[in-house]
């Protein structure tokens, strides 16, 4: 018994998105399905995997599809599927991850961009080793500040589709180790600091450490919406514009 | 959901049978959104919300039924003016709320 409420409670504790679909009504009353949805790391396609059965293979089929559009949406919805002579309501019940913010880098542009993400609702980690950047004084108001290397730390980071990932030190040798990292993993966003000139450098070495165009191509670089600002607060503010726009465009479009 | 994993992991623990009433259906204004959740132990202890306070007796004594006789319902609720007023709205609404067992 409860195993489909057990594997959806273990996906929620990982706070992963999912979506429970329930029949509400008919003979098929109560029945369940649990469909999670799950980029692999490395593939740009995220696959639909779906446990359990309304009691029928065709039911299930369109009842999955929905679910698929109701959880790029990220909000629980109640439908209505034609079966046969006969309406089949529906709740698709959706588990939506919290939001967060990964900044690689404790440097100026840091300190307000974690202010404006929070603002948004978003838990926000910052990541450095160096201790003179990543102190209490300038980032008291974080949720989560580490003094570690970035790769090493997001490499035992849970990253998943409402994560999202910016590279801030300006230094190749803490920013590039980070972005082979987050490339790995199927992160919603990721975005680097630095001219287009700083890119072009960073695309070669990304080439040379064996990272596809297709992965480098998911990079925002240079970093930000153009709003012609340069001042740490102006930057940050383009930063977390380009995150908003990018993170509701895929609900928009409905994929 | 998340908010009540644990107490329902702590019932199930103790060999408890375990009802969740979920809102399916929000008509007019409602406190609680469409998913809100309650999960309610067959000893009538409660965790989670289903309205905000209005109809969650009503909601635990059907839960109570719902374990008896092991079926599913669909229960609709009219939330009370005076009740709405509380909760800071300006208008009663009705919810749908779906009891099940815990048993899937």
């Amino acid at each position: 018994m409860a195993v489909l409420f057990d594997a959806a409670a273990k996906t929620i504790r990982q706070d992963e998105l999912c979506a429970v679909v329930t029949v509400l009504n008919g003979d098929e009353i109560g029945r369940k399905l649990l469909v999670r949805r799950e980029r692999v790391a490395g593939g740009s396609e995220p696959a639909v995997t779906a446990t359990g059965s309304l009691g029928d293979a065709a039911m299930d089929q369109a009842a999955v599809a929905r679910a698929a559009e109701v959880m790029e949406a990220r909000r629980t919805t109640r439908v209505t599927l034609p079966v046969e002579d006969r309406e089949c309501e529906l709740l698709i019940d959706v588990h939506v991850p919290q939001e967060r913010l990964v900044i690689v880098g404790a440097v100026h542009i840091a300190i307000p961009l974690v202010s404006f993400a929070r603002e948004l609702g978003l838990y926000t980690v910052v990541i450095d080793a160096r201790p003179i950047f990543a102190t209490q004084d300038r980032f008291g108001h974080v949720d989560e500040l580490i003094r570690s290397w970035p790769d090493e730390a997001l490499q035992e980071m849970k990253l998943n589709e409402s994560s999202y990932v910016v590279t801030l030190t300006h230094d190749e040798k803490l920013d590039t180790p980070a972005l082979i990292c987050a490339l790995d993993r199927p992160v919603g966003y990721i975005g680097a600091l630095g001219s287009k000139r700083t890119h072009a450098k960073r695309v070669t070495a990304l080439r040379e450490a064996g990272v596809s165009d297709e992965q480098i191509s998911r990079i925002h670089a240079p970093i930000g919406l153009d709003l012609g600002g340069r001042s740490p607060g102006e930057i940050a503010l383009a930063i977390m514009a380009e995150i908003v726009q990018v993170r509701n465009r895929v609900k928009e479009a409905g994929r | 959901m998340k908010e009540i994993l644990a107490d329902i992991d702590n019932w199930q623990q103790a060999g408890k049978q375990v009802a969740l009433a979920t809102v399916v259906q929000v008509y007019g204004s409602a406190p609680r959104p469409l998913g809100a959740k309650l999960a309610v132990s067959e000893d009538g202890a409660m965790v989670g919300s289903v309205s905000g306070g209005c109809v969650e007796s009503a909601t635990v004594q059907e839960a109570l039924e719902v374990l008896e006789t092991g079926k599913p319902r669909l229960v609709s609720f009219g939330i009370a003016d005076e009740t709405a007023w509380e909760v800071g709205l300006a208008c009663g609404g009705t919810i749908e709320v779906f009891i099940e067992p815990l048993n899937w």
